[in-house]
């Protein structure tokens, strides 16, 4: 982070936008067998896939809400409408093939001229569909596929059912067996053996529909020694009535590959958004994951690592800022499974008037896995005295040689420290929003620019006006 | 009127009145120096100068270039002028002081600062200060030696070139070359239109930057003035026979 985030200013949720879109199709509400047949029929998809979408429907009609963590008693599952196909066109290559309206979206979002200046490919979901794809041509000729998940369960059939839901079956949980039953949109990745993939891929996820549930499913192989940075944005406009996003996200990351997955999600507050994500990794890999929660009205998300072969390493870093009207439940999960693996968390988060911010967080070492190490830092900081913050940490160690460490702190902003900074000229609340940036800096230090410049500007708004 | 000017200032804090009576006038172009016994109320007089909320003023002005400035916020005062540099500056931890800085002089300057102009400005206050650069992208103070952070008050003060400023002890827990490097600082800023009150303990400083007056304050007045002999005087003897001078004029 350098100049550039000085320029950042403050101004309302800029991403309310309701664009003027007419689907193509949109499913009827509520999520039946008849609904699950007309996303597969409009998809073309095969049997199988069929087959595993109901199988799914199942399991999640089966399981039970979750009631450990944040209250979804707002959630009306039954009153959602869970396809809309925005256009006929999937996976452009140019964005001239894109609906006009939809267009002007990605434009104002500033997508396009992200791809021209920093990125190395770009996808872009409208509601249920991946309308854009596109990754550089030199990167394409390498072998890196960058498509949308449809794509590459169509062409890539082998690849696709060796990996899909392998890593986060149904089972899992009811959202992922949710995701699994009504999946739409969502990227297919492969990287080659030993190619770098050197600027970042970016998924760009918005939703116009009200009272609509957006269900990626983002599925990426890192093969051996390759290199790859996913990185994933959201938004949508703000309705009055509530939209879910639940999406499920699977990794693999072959021996000596690195990866990393960002993911800044900025979606309006009626939003659920209900993610799992997941990383297989191998021998002497290294996965990241980067976590920013700013938006949604509920988050449950914990990014997990399974390092399931001797040299693997994670790194879990998130942010969560949960303002009024929010509850951010977050955190990390990581089972070292090997010998000589090691993981380590960062957690921040920022409550601020009655938002809640909890960390929720699994480090477990299983038996056999050798000198396994793992670090766990999870720091809160409360800006006002009715802000709200809870940690549960749970560390499971079946072996004795390994090492789990584990610290937490929870801060409020210290008024010595704001009133030197206003002695320097600044407002109280801009002297909030520094120090406040200052406490998320470890972690945004390692964002791309661009993308801390935003969660500065982000943060400096939610500030305002925040103190005195 | 060019002048800041402190007019018979009560102050308290938790009940206590620590501030009894302070008068005490340091005009534009001038350095005046502050002592006093450890608890007399020098960093006390500071910190309301520059507007802490944990005191509450119970009698008296401060009065800026002839303007009360009691009633304006902290900051606001800033943007008017006066700069404190604090006895024990405050750590804030992730925000680098070249962010801080600049974010400083545009709240100061109330404009955009270009990142050119920015460089040029702390390039000079850094050479000054015999500095290397690599301390821009540190934490504000956070780690810092008591020497660095004092040296760090003064290239804030001369990133920001106030119009009046109060040093307070930035001489402390210095070693004898960060002393005449933060006397340079000082001794750079002075001219016609900058006026600083200094608190020190030591002559030693004075040596280097030699004032224009020395008030005494005890027990929260100002009891004695007089030119830079006055310190000398008090280095010689200490505060016991001001102390005698004091009762007996009571
Ligand atoms: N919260 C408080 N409640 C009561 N008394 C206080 C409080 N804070 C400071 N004081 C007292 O105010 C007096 C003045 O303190 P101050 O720090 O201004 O002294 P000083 O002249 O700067 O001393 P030194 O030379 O040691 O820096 C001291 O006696 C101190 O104990
Ligand atoms: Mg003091």
């Amino acid at each position: 982070m350098s100049e550039a985030d000085l320029r950042a200013l403050g101004e309302e949720y800029k991403y309310h936008f309701v664009d003027e879109v007419k689907p193509v199709f949109v499913a009827e509400r509520g999520l039946t067998r008849r609904v699950i047949e007309a996303i597969s029929y409009h998809k073309g998809e095969p049997e199988w896939m069929l087959k595993f979408r109901l199988r799914a429907l199942e399991i999640f009609q089966k399981k039970p809400m979750p009631t450990w963590g944040p209250d979804l008693s707002g959630l009306d599952l039954d009153n959602l409408v869970y396809y809309v196909k925005p256009a006929e066109v999937r996976d452009a290559k140019s964005w001239e093939e894109i609906p006009e309206e939809i267009r002007r979206t990605y434009e104002r979002l500033g997508i396009p001229e992200a791809e021209r200046k920093v990125l190395a490919g770009v996808g872009a979901q409208y509601d249920s569909e991946m309308v854009y794809h596109r990754v550089k041509e030199e990167l394409e000729r390498q072998g890196v596929i960058f498509v949308a998940i449809e794509e590459g369960m169509k062409k890539y059939e082998d690849l696709f059912k060796e990996h899909f839901a392998k890593v986060v079956p149904p089972e899992d949980n009811k959202f992922a067996a949710l995701n699994s039953a009504a999946w739409s949109g969502g990227s297919f990745v492969y990287i080659p053996p030993g190619v770098k993939v050197e600027l970042p891929l970016q998924a760009y996820f918005r939703v116009n529909t009200p009272e609509f549930g957006q269900f990626e499913r983002t599925l990426i192989i890192v093969d051996e020694g390759a290199e790859v940075h996913y990185i994933e944005g959201c938004t949508a406009p703000m309705y009055s009535t509530e939209s879910l996003h639940t999406g499920v996200i699977e990794i693999v990351v072959k021996r000596g590959a690195r990866s990393r997955y960002t993911t800044i999600q900025n979606w309006s507050t009626n939003m659920y958004n209900l993610v799992t994500q997941r990383a297989l990794v191998y021998g002497d890999a290294f996965h990241e994951w980067l976590d920013g929660n700013l938006g949604s009205k509920v988050t449950m998300k914990y990014p997990s690592s399974y390092l399931l072969e001797p040299g693997a390493r994670t790194e879990i870093l998130s942010i969560a800022f949960a303002k009024t009207g929010q509850h951010q439940d977050t955190g990390a999960k990581i089972i070292l499974g090997a010998p000589h693996t090691s993981g380590t968390i960062v957690s921040k988060s920022i409550s601020k008037g009655e938002g809640r911010a909890s960390y929720r967080g699994l480090v477990k070492v299983l038996d056999g896995a050798r000198g396994a190490k793992a670090n766990v830092e999870c720091d809160a900081l409360l800006i006002d005295p009715e802000s709200r913050t809870d940690t549960y940490p749970y560390i499971e160690i079946e072996e004795d040689t390994a090492h789990v460490g584990h610290e937490a702190t929870v801060s409020k902003i210290n008024d010595e420290q704001i009133f030197y900074l206003q002695t320097r000229g600044l407002k109280e609340d801009e002297a909030a929003a520094l120090i406040v940036r200052g406490f998320i800096e470890p972690i945004a230090k390692e964002l791309p620019l661009e993308y801390a410049v935003e969660l500065n500007r982000l943060i400096e708004l939610e500030m305002e006006g925040s103190v005195g | 009127m060019n002048q800041l000017e402190i007019r018979d200032l009560w102050a308290s804090i938790d009940g206590e009145t620590i501030l009894k009576g302070v008068n005490l006038v340091v005009p534009k172009g001038q350095v005046h120096a502050l002592m006093g016994p450890n608890g007399a109320g020098k960093s006390t007089l500071g910190k309301i100068l520059a507007g802490d909320p944990e005191y509450t003023v119970e009698q008296g002005d401060i009065l800026l270039d002839g303007e009360s400035i009691l009633d304006l916020s902290p900051d606001e005062r800033a943007r008017k002028g006066l700069f404190l540099a604090f006895q024990y500056p405050v750590e804030v931890p992730g925000v680098t002081i070249a962010n801080f800085l600049r974010l400083a002089l545009q709240a100061k300057l109330g404009r955009e600062v270009g990142v050119a102009e920015f460089w040029a400005k702390v390039k000079r206050a850094l050479e000054l200060l015999d500095w290397d650069e690599g301390y821009l992208s540190r934490y504000l103070n956070e780690g810092f030696s008591g020497g660095e952070k004092k040296r760090n008050e003064i290239l804030q003060l001369l990133v920001l070139e106030p119009a009046y400023a109060v040093l307070d002890e930035t001489d402390s827990g210095l070693d004898i070359d960060a002393l005449k490097v933060v006397a340079r600082g000082v001794n750079a800023m002075r001219g016609p239109s900058f006026g600083a009150l200094v608190i020190t303990h030591y002559q030693r400083l004075l040596n280097y930057i030699v004032p224009d007056r020395v008030h005494v304050m005890m027990d929260g007045r100002i009891v004695a003035e007089g030119g830079p002999e006055l310190a000398l005087e008090l280095e010689a003897k200490g505060y016991e026979w001001l102390r005698e001078r004091v009762k007996e004029e009571a």
